[in-house]
């Protein structure tokens, strides 16, 4: 396959960025999509322009470190992560415009790389639950339904990519923030803190400068882990009661 | 910076060597004084633990906020020991290459966690994960060690459905298990395929938890390049903000290594890609010793090399082959049509064929050594690459005739998913392809029963470490280890150390501090000034193909001294031709991979003198030299009954090997067969 | 952040707008239905338009009940827009950059609308309160202090009319997104079916407001409904 690849390019986290225009010959179908970018890259090295920068580690779809804007749609045109996209969705020929995650909250570190500690800074202010190492009762003292078991291990499979926040137009956090909520609230453990967690997570998203949600829903069909709205109604229902308890 | 004179291999030096005259390594190593572990326990193996733990003396909680701990690593090993020390009142900072915490190559883990919970009642104790656990590693490991690990591992459920981790359930609401791996209990914990994701993000939660409380400090995008060590104390690191650049000084008390492991010496491998031993390699350079650097694990049940463009492999959950079932064509002349229309009297199910009793459940080492050999012998199946076939087929037809489509997919559907997406082929139609990757290291740096380097107050856990591991790991077992290390051991045996703290501060302007310091300025000014011809990945890629071919699956004396030639002259060439551009000054990726890709020369040249030097074929790896008559793995615990701990001797010289002797009171050493 | 307090939250606005949202759903599909009286002719109409204000007599004074609903359709009003605003700026500054290429996979059109199609509806209702309430105004220069008639004056108009139905279809596309995102604020729609629900009641409730408002001035246009 030949592409033109239009990526965006920036040198630092205050510098001007533009797109640029390559070309890439001999892209084969089978390349996931990050190992195009690791053909164009050594393209590059070879020619003496830096390589373009872009994150990813497990490049299995789980570690939530990849994340582009491809063609106006965050992780590109199907429901998965970056590094499991190959080049089989696209086709011969064709232009792909490669942006970075947008948002105020994830400020841009260089090229195609953002900063997503705000998301880590949401479970700070919350996203767990109280226990200290040892002070655990016997795993067995505690059923737990299996419905809600399997459905707090749905949404807790979320990987923290931000896709949810990229595709958002409100660059709003909050499946992100819906889905931790939900898996704790799903669970017995997670019962005592309930109240000040969504409060305190619900705070500091606003803080990091995410917007609100108005339900749009362009984050659930981006999110690579199909982490559905349910989550994010239940987040609003959680600071509903919260209110109600005097929160 | 300085080239070595490679030290070739047909110049063989005899000087003090104590053993026999099989010794293949002559000539590339100095042998040295042995080791005891001398915080070894002794009495009765139960009561090891306890005792130590009552032994290692206690520190005042008012005391505990002046004693500082750097923790390089946030996988299930160090984000662990991070959450417990901050708890405790300790004063912590954290070290990640990832943009959080929660990435670290832990997360991709999908099989399970293993724990004596007993909880089916079918014959599972303390013991007998213990048992299994030593067999498993094919008795290459410490009976101590492994005991504590099947003691604690009990406490590591509890302590992770506390934390509000989804693992599965029955619907009485109680915990389910299955077995894996080749065991006969079932004593897996598992969450769907993701195991290590929901046990890494209840660390990382709990770690986050002590960050919002002020206990840990946590330096995400800082990379770790060198160990600062003082007046024989390890008290600090070097790291890079990979963000700015700027080279920066971390003091402590103590420094913990939870940097994970080198898998990704071969390039191809199922590690993520900055997985890298560029944390464990610098202490190793500093004085802490590399123990049994040639264990590694090759995982049978991986998605097979498609091209030459191919990054990285993706493991399939070996839970797989629970269901599955392992085939190739009898006749070469199948290989190449569409499985499907294959009759199955044309099927060779060659582990049920060979290993009757365990089928397709036998351990990983068996199982990826038998695929090579059907591969080998032409019975391959899949795309050509380099003009052979690698790959069998896993195939679930029966499973969906047996269980139904919807119980399968139930079971494996996100892996299902992973492979269509993968490989474009659905699964529930035509059989998987698989193929053995490298998945694991079980070599490390050696560590003693309080999980402390040959360095004084260097700590090293989970991967990182040799571990407990042996010369094989049992499926289910590094996330229990990273789990058991961090929350259970760690955290007892650093206060025995801690107990003589704070020592006296150190500047930065100590010696020690100033030539870590300039050793890691003139590195990253190297690689930015040599301005060659070749990208650093390419270096990567050929020491990995020299690694997979000589020191992969199966060893033989001649092909690593020719692995160590080849080794040596790539890594001359890639000094003085790698091309980096860019600067040191902002985030850089071709700069951080030269410096992981300068390590892992290094290491691989080891590995090669460590194969070399263990002319047995013994858990996770094969040696030509040794096998039975019917080509079965060879052990000789006469001769390698012991750890190999290697330590460094300069760049150019040859490293000093320290035998262990491993001891068994509690256990018989017997040879395993899985026929 | 520690102590933070819920009501200061993005969700407490969202909550605010829900709330104050519904309140306008059931003043519109009340207003829809009295509209309708129009099909019963001028006196059923005009009848029921003074009914309204006596709803309550004598407990209440003339026109009370009338200006209760007024009152709280002012507050209703002022929440809407207050949070609208500052949820508007806060979105504008969380996507501060834009993107070269966006595609909007998952979203419906409504939902994207729902900001300018709210300032459409603002603004019909500042004419539409000169037009009928506050100022009066007949454009045909006829009585404006019979309703019926100046209902009918008005719609003759096509261009009157014209307004009216694009507003109505601003209308309904805000409230074909806006009943489903308040149910989904409220928390009502914690399950897929749950959620399925809230989209169809909101797209059939739009659907009737839009019709149902619509059918009128349309009639007049018509001449089916006639001084
Ligand atoms: C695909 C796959 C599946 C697996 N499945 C299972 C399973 O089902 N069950 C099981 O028991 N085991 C499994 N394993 C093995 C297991 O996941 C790992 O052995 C284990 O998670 C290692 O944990 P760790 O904490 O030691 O290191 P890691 O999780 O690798 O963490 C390493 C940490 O060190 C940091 N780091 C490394 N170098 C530096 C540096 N120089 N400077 C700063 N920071 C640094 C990284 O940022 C990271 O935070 C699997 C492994 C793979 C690859
Ligand atoms: C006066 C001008 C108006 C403006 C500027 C406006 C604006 C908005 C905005 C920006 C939203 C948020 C979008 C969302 O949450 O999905 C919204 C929601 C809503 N609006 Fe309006 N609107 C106006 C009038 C109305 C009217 C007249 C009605 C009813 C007849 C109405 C009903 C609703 C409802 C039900 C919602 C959903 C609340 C929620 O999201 O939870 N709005 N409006
Ligand atoms: C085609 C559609 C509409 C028609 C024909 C219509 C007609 C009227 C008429 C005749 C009145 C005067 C009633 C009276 O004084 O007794 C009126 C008042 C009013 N209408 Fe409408 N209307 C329409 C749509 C709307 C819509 C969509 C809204 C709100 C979003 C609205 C809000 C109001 C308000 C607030 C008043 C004033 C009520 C009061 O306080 O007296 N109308 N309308
Ligand atoms: S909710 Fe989905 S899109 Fe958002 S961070 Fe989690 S996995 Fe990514
Ligand atoms: S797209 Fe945005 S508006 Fe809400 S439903 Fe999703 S966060
Ligand atoms: S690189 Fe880990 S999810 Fe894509």
């Amino acid at each position: 396959m030949k592409l033109t690849l239009k990526i965006w390019r920036q040198s630092g986290p205050t510098a001007e960025g533009a797109i640029h225009t390559y070309q890439l010959d001999d892209v084969s179908p089978d390349m996931s999509f990050l190992e195009m970018l690791d053909v164009l890259n050594e393209q590059l090295n070879d020619q003496g322009e830096e390589p373009v920068a872009f994150d990813s580690d497990c490049r299995e779809g789980i570690c939530g470190m990849c994340g582009l804007m491809i063609n106006g749609e965050a992780h590109g045109p199907e429901v998965t992560t970056t590094c499991q996209l190959h080049m089989r969705s696209f086709t011969d020929g064709e232009t792909i415009t490669i942006e970075p995650w947008r948002s105020d909250a994830f400020p841009v570190v260089k090229d195609l790389v953002v900063d997503r500690g705000a998301f880590d800074r949401i479970i700070q202010a919350g996203g767990y639950v109280s226990v200290n190492t040892g002070s655990a009762p016997e795993a067995h003292s505690v059923p737990v339904p299996k419905d809600d078991a399997d459905r707090a291990f749905n949404v807790a499979t979320c990987i923290g990519c931000g896709a949810c926040v990229a595709a958002c137009p409100n660059g709003s956090a909050s499946l992100f923030m819906g889905a931790k909520v939900t898996h704790l609230g799903l669970l017995p453990q997670g019962q005592p803190e309930r109240d000040e967690r969504v409060v305190n997570m619900v705070a500091q998203h606003d803080h990091e400068g995410f917007g609100g949600c108005t339900n749009i829903g362009a984050c659930t069909a981006a999110c690579p882990k199909e982490i559905p709205l349910d989550v994010i109604s239940q987040l609003n229902k959680d600071l509903r009661t919260a209110i109600k308890h005097g929160h | 910076m300085d080239m070595p004179d490679t030290v070739t291999s047909t110049e063989a030096s005899h000087s003090g060597l104590l053993d026999g005259d099989y010794d293949d390594a002559i000539g590339y190593y100095t042998p040295g004084e042995p080791i005891v572990d001398a915080k070894a326990p002794s009495g009765p193996i139960a009561e090891r633990w306890s005792n130590r733990k009552f032994e290692a003396r206690l520190v005042n909680p008012a005391n505990r906020r002046k004693l500082s701990i750097i923790i390089v690593g946030t996988g299930l090993a160090g984000a662990s020991a991070a959450a417990t020390l901050g708890e405790a009142g300790y004063n912590v900072k954290t070290f990640c290459y990832q943009d959080s915490p929660r990435r670290a190559h832990s997360i991709a883990a999908q099989g399970g966690i293993n724990a004596a919970k007993n909880y089916k009642e079918d014959g599972d104790s303390v013991h007998r994960l213990f048992y299994d656990t030593v067999k498993g590693g094919d008795y290459r490991s410490r009976e101590s060690n492994v005991y504590r690990l099947a003691e604690v591992s009990t406490n590591i459920i509890d302590q992770c459905v506390a934390q509000g981790v989804p693992f599965a359930r029955e619907y009485g609401g109680l915990l389910d298990n299955r077995s894996f791996g080749g065991v006969q209990v079932s004593r897996t914990f598992y969450a769907r395929g993701q195991t290590g994701q929901q046990l890494l993000i209840g660390a990382y939660q709990a770690l986050e938890r002590q960050i919002s409380a002020g206990t840990v400090s946590m330096f995400t995008r800082h990379e770790m390049l060198e160990l600062i060590v003082a007046d024989g104390k390890a008290r600090g690191i070097i790291a890079r903000d990979m963000v700015t650049g700027e080279i920066q000084t971390h003091l402590a008390d103590v420094v913990v290594l939870a940097s994970g492991g080198y898998g990704n010496v071969f390039y191809l491998s199922t590690n993520a890609m900055g997985s890298n031993v560029t944390a464990a390699w610098r202490a190793h350079r500093k004085g802490a010793y590399m123990a049994n650097p040639c264990y590694t694990q090759i995982h049978p049940t991986c998605i097979p090399v498609s091209g030459s463009h191919q990054s990285k492999l993706t493991l399939m959950s070996e839970s797989l082959r629970n269901d599955g079932r392992i085939w190739v064509p009898k006749n070469q002349a199948d290989c190449d049509k569409d499985p499907r229309e294959i009759p199955e009297e044309d099927r060779d199910y060659y582990l049920e064929r060979i290993y009757p009793s365990f089928g397709n459940l036998v351990p990983r080492d068996i199982a990826s050594r038998a695929a090579k050999n059907v591969c080998d012998e032409g019975r391959g199946v899949g795309p050509e690459v380099d003009g052979v076939r690698r790959g069998v087929y896993l195939d679930f037809a029966d499973a969906i005739d047996r269980l139904g489509r919807d119980a399968v997919a139930n079971k494996y559907g996100n892996l299902f998913d992973m492979y269509a997406r993968i490989t474009g082929e659905d699964p529930y139609a035509v059989p998987m392809r698989i193929y053995p990757a490298v998945h694991y290291v079980m070599g490390g740096l050696w560590v003693d029963y309080d999980l402390q380097s040959t360095i004084s107050g260097l700590f090293v856990t989970g991967e990182a470490n040799f571990s407990d591991h042996g010369a094989n790991r049992l499926g289910a077992s590094a996330l229990m280890q990273g789990l058991a290390d961090g929350y259970f051991v760690l955290p007892h045996t650093i206060r025995d150390y801690l107990a003589d703290g704070p020592f006296e501060a150190i500047g930065e302007d100590h010696p020690a501090v100033l030539e870590a310091r300039e050793s890691v300025e003139q590195r990253i000014e190297h690689f930015l000034t040599v301005n060659g011809s070749r990208s650093v990945d390419s270096y990567h890629r050929e020491l990995g193909n020299i690694m997979w071919e000589y020191c992969g699956m199966e060893r033989s004396e001649d092909g690593l001294k020719k692995a160590i030639d080849l080794i040596r002259g790539l890594r001359d060439d890639f000094y003085r031709n790698v091309k980096v551009l860019g600067t040191s000054e902002s985030l850089n990726q071709s700069l951080e991979k030269a410096g992981r890709v300068a390590d892992f020369f290094e290491l691989g040249e080891l590995m090669c003198i460590d194969a070399l030097n263990r002319r047995e074929s013994c858990g996770g790896h094969f040696r030509a030299e040794s096998q039975t008559e019917d080509g079965e793995a060879l052990r000789h615990d006469d001769e390698f009954a012991y750890v190999s701990a290697w330590e460094w001797a300069g760049l150019d010289e040859r490293p000093v090997l320290h035998k262990e002797d491993l001891v068994y009171t509690a256990i018989e050493m017997k040879q395993r067969s899985y026929k | 952040m520690k102590g933070a307090r819920a009501s200061r939250t993005t969700i407490a606005l969202k909550l605010g707008m829900a709330v104050s949202g519904i309140l306008f759903l059931g003043f519109v599909l009340a207003h829809m239905y009295g509209n309708l009286k129009a099909f019963a002719g001028h006196d059923a109409f005009n009848e029921y338009a003074e009914h309204l204000r006596e709803i309550g007599e004598p407990m209440l004074p003339h026109e009370g009940l009338l200006w209760i609903l007024r009152v709280g359709l002012i507050a209703a009003l002022v929440v809407h827009v207050y949070c609208a605003v500052v949820l508007w700026r806060r979105a504008a500054r969380a996507r501060g950059t834009h993107y070269v290429m966006k595609k909007h996979t998952g979203a419906t059109r409504a939902s994207l609308m729902m900001r300018w199609g709210g300032v459409t509806i603002l603004l019909f209702l500042i004419w539409h309160l000169l037009n009928f309430t506050i100022g009066k105004v007949n454009v045909q220069g006829g009585a404006t202090n019979d309703p019926y008639n100046l209902l009918v004056d008005t719609f003759d108009v096509w261009w009157l009319t014209l307004i009216y139905i694009v507003a109505m279809l601003a209308l309904g596309a805000h409230l074909h997104h806006g009943i489903w995102s308040a149910a989904q604020t409220l928390g009502w729609t914690g399950t897929a079916a749950k959620r399925q629900r809230a989209k169809t009641v909101g797209f059939v409730i739009a659907l009737i407001v839009t019709v149902g408002f619509s059918l009128v001035p349309l009639a007049v246009l018509a001449g089916i409904i006639t001084k």
